[in-house]
């Protein structure tokens, strides 16, 4: 009886079970201090998923980024703008029916177009030689030692991916930089005359 | 063979469903209906909410669906015979997602305090000053 189960589809089917029901619990709650959480978890099942998928340091980056970093910002978020009347939001019945409705159809697409390739429905193997991030981490640095897909020829020269890494480096530095300069404090509650020193220090702008 | 036929969707469905889910092993498939469940509670998420914070936490749920494919189809555990595999491009575009993901959340977090300061609301319907 314990042989016959296949612990990778137990686990598999968890993991999912929990990204979707704390998914669709992000579209039902109103408080949006309980959208949080139930979105860090739906983000932490996810990992989960990508651990089952074999893609262990994107499930380690989606941890570290995702839920450690991005969630604790909108946390934050939350927290700064957390006055009673927005904590929850109530929206009309109208507009939650109708986006249901879009939002059925556009499941229904979604999953037909799924089920529509029989090679994506044919179960995988389910084992790899040796599995290790070494692929991932030499291709970022433009070398690229992972097996060619089969049909393709060996000679075919494979681009790695130092150029993107280099751009997506430079536009976080660019954009953490930009989104400091928009969130700074500027009308600091401190006495008339530092105040007036500081916006004679900015320019007189604002 | 029209796929919306109730015909063709029940035998596609138990393709999925009618075989033992605690024996078989897992395929893409079932990877996209997570995908495709994740991507859909995320847009209509981005409809409904109306807390600006809302919204964003729909655009993340929407990326992290379309994380969710790319995984799927460069996995090799789950390919039969490397098929639909799209190697390592997948897991590269993947990790891009979740770094430009973060960018992104930053900025609107940085925009979402903005407006806050300036308007001492987060009620996106509020957000009407360029309505001409």
């Amino acid at each position: 009886m314990l042989a016959a189960i296949n612990w990778h589809s137990i686990l598999f089917l968890v993991f999912a079970g929990l990204a979707c029901a704390f998914a669709v619990a992000v579209v039902v709650a109103d408080n949006i201090v309980r959208m949080a959480f139930y979105l860090v978890l739906a983000l932490g099942s996810t990992a989960g998923l990508f651990f089952l998928a074999g893609a262990e340091f994107i499930g380690a980056m989606q941890l570290m980024i995702y839920v450690g970093g991005t969630l604790v910002l909108l946390v934050f978020g939350v927290m700064l703008t957390a006055q009673a009347p927005f904590i929850s939001i109530k929206t009309s019945t109208n507009d939650r029916v109708l986006a249901g409705v879009v939002g059925a159809a556009l499941l229904a697409v979604l999953l037909q177009a799924a089920f529509s390739v029989e090679a994506w429905r044919r179960p995988g193997v389910g084992q790899v030689a040796n599995p290790s991030a070494t692929p991932l981490g030499m291709a970022l640095l433009g070398v690229r030692v992972d097996d060619p897909p089969a049909g393709t020829s060996p000679s075919l020269v494979r681009s790695g991916y130092l150029l993107p890494f280099e751009i997506v480096s430079v536009h976080l530095l660019v954009v953490l930089v930009g989104a400091a300069y928009l969130a700074r404090a500027k009308r600091r509650r401190t006495p008339r005359g530092i105040e007036t020193a500081d916006v004679a220090a900015s320019g007189g702008s604002r | 063979m029209n796929p919306l036929n109730p015909m063709h969707a029940p035998s596609a469905l138990a393709g999925l469903f009618a075989v033992n889910l605690m024996s078989d092993p897992v395929s893409v498939t079932h990877y996209l209906v997570v995908g495709a469940i994740l991507f859909t509670a995320g847009i209509v998420c981005m409809a409904v909410k109306r807390n600006a914070l809302g919204v964003l936490m729909g655009i993340e749920l929407v990326l992290n669906g379309a994380n969710v494919n790319f995984v799927a189809f460069s996995s090799p555990y789950l390919q039969g015979e490397q098929t639909a595999s799209i190697g390592l491009d997948g897991q590269a575009i993947a990790l891009f997602v979740i770094l430009l993901a973060a960018a992104e959340a930053a900025v609107a977090l940085a925009i979402t305090l903005n407006f806050y300061n300036n308007h001492s609301t987060v009620d996106i319907d509020q957000a009407d000053g360029l309505k001409g």
